[in-house]
């Protein structure tokens, strides 16, 4: 970026911008979609343990674990790969704000420990899944990068 | 008619994350991840005044498809919070991390709490 004159970067970055834009769009509109299935397939009683919510968000923590491997590890990942699935697809799938609703949920319906159960549960299990999806990916491109530079 | 409302919801509010993000990232210009407790913070403050105006009984089942789930559950993610969390871990700011993970959950319920109790004295 430095070495552009500052008019031809101006110029550039609405054009660059927008299909980012809409990478992001088709992503979250689709990650939702799959959220909202998985709530219709997995529903839960108001103050019950919210097993779809926490699904999206462990198995959507998992994925982006792969995903920010591959990216920062693969040589020349495709600039829309991250806006695409990481901040759209990923991003739309999770979701704190249910997450929250939810434990309030049962709080508020006379089920505390469910309440509490479900909010550390669902932090704990989702920064574990990121790690368990971080690390192996991580490695395996380690070890197929050093495959292909050795002679 | 609701897929079609999640699906928009869900578009605008992963853009919506995105451009709050980056502009807050590059106002607080720190390693501490700003942009997506902004968020989540103020998704979970909307989602917890849709909860209230629901308890009352007056949300329509549109607004709760097209704000609630769509737009709200997209512009919150837990993938990056979880994410940013283990990369401050990993890059050794440890302080950090700890601090990300108590802020947002006390801010993200907190807001959510107020705003479900302020909706349910307004509409109820």
């Amino acid at each position: 970026m430095a070495d552009h004159p500052p008019a031809v970067t101006a110029r550039r970055s609405p054009a660059e911008r927008w299909d980012v834009l809409l990478a992001i769009a088709v992503g979250g509109a689709l990650g939702s979609l799959a959220r909202y299935q998985l709530s219709v397939a997995f529903p839960h009683a108001r103050g019950e343990f919210a097993l779809s919510t926490l699904l999206c968000n462990v198995v959507g923590c998992l994925l982006i674990g792969v995903l920010m491997a591959v990216i920062t590890g693969a040589p020349g990942p495709h600039r829309l790969l991250r806006p695409f699935l990481g901040v759209g697809v990923l991003g739309g799938f999770t979701t704190f704000s249910t997450y929250v609703v939810d434990a309030i949920d049962s709080a508020a319906t006379g089920h505390p420990r469910i309440a509490v159960l479900y909010a550390l549960g669902t932090v704990a299990a989702s920064l574990v899944s990121v790690l368990l999806g971080l690390a192996p990916t991580r490695a395996l491109l380690e070890r197929a990068n050093t495959g292909r530079q050795a002679p | 008619m609701t897929v079609l409302l999640v699906a928009l919801g869900g578009a605008l509010g992963a853009v919506a994350r995105y451009l709050i993000d980056r502009r807050v990232q590059r106002a607080s210009d720190s390693a501490f991840p700003w942009g997506t407790l902004t968020v989540n913070v103020v998704g979970s403050a909307i989602l917890g005044l849709l909860a209230g105006w629901a308890l009352a009984g007056g949300e329509p089942e549109a607004v709760r498809s097209f704000l609630g789930i769509g737009l709200c559950g997209s512009l919150t993610t837990f993938s990056t919070f979880g994410y940013e969390t283990v990369r401050l871990v990993t890059e050794r700011a440890r302080l950090y991390a700890a601090a990300n993970v108590v802020v947002t959950v006390f801010a993200g319920f907190g807001a959510a709490a107020g705003a479900l109790v302020l909706a349910a004295a307004l509409f109820g």
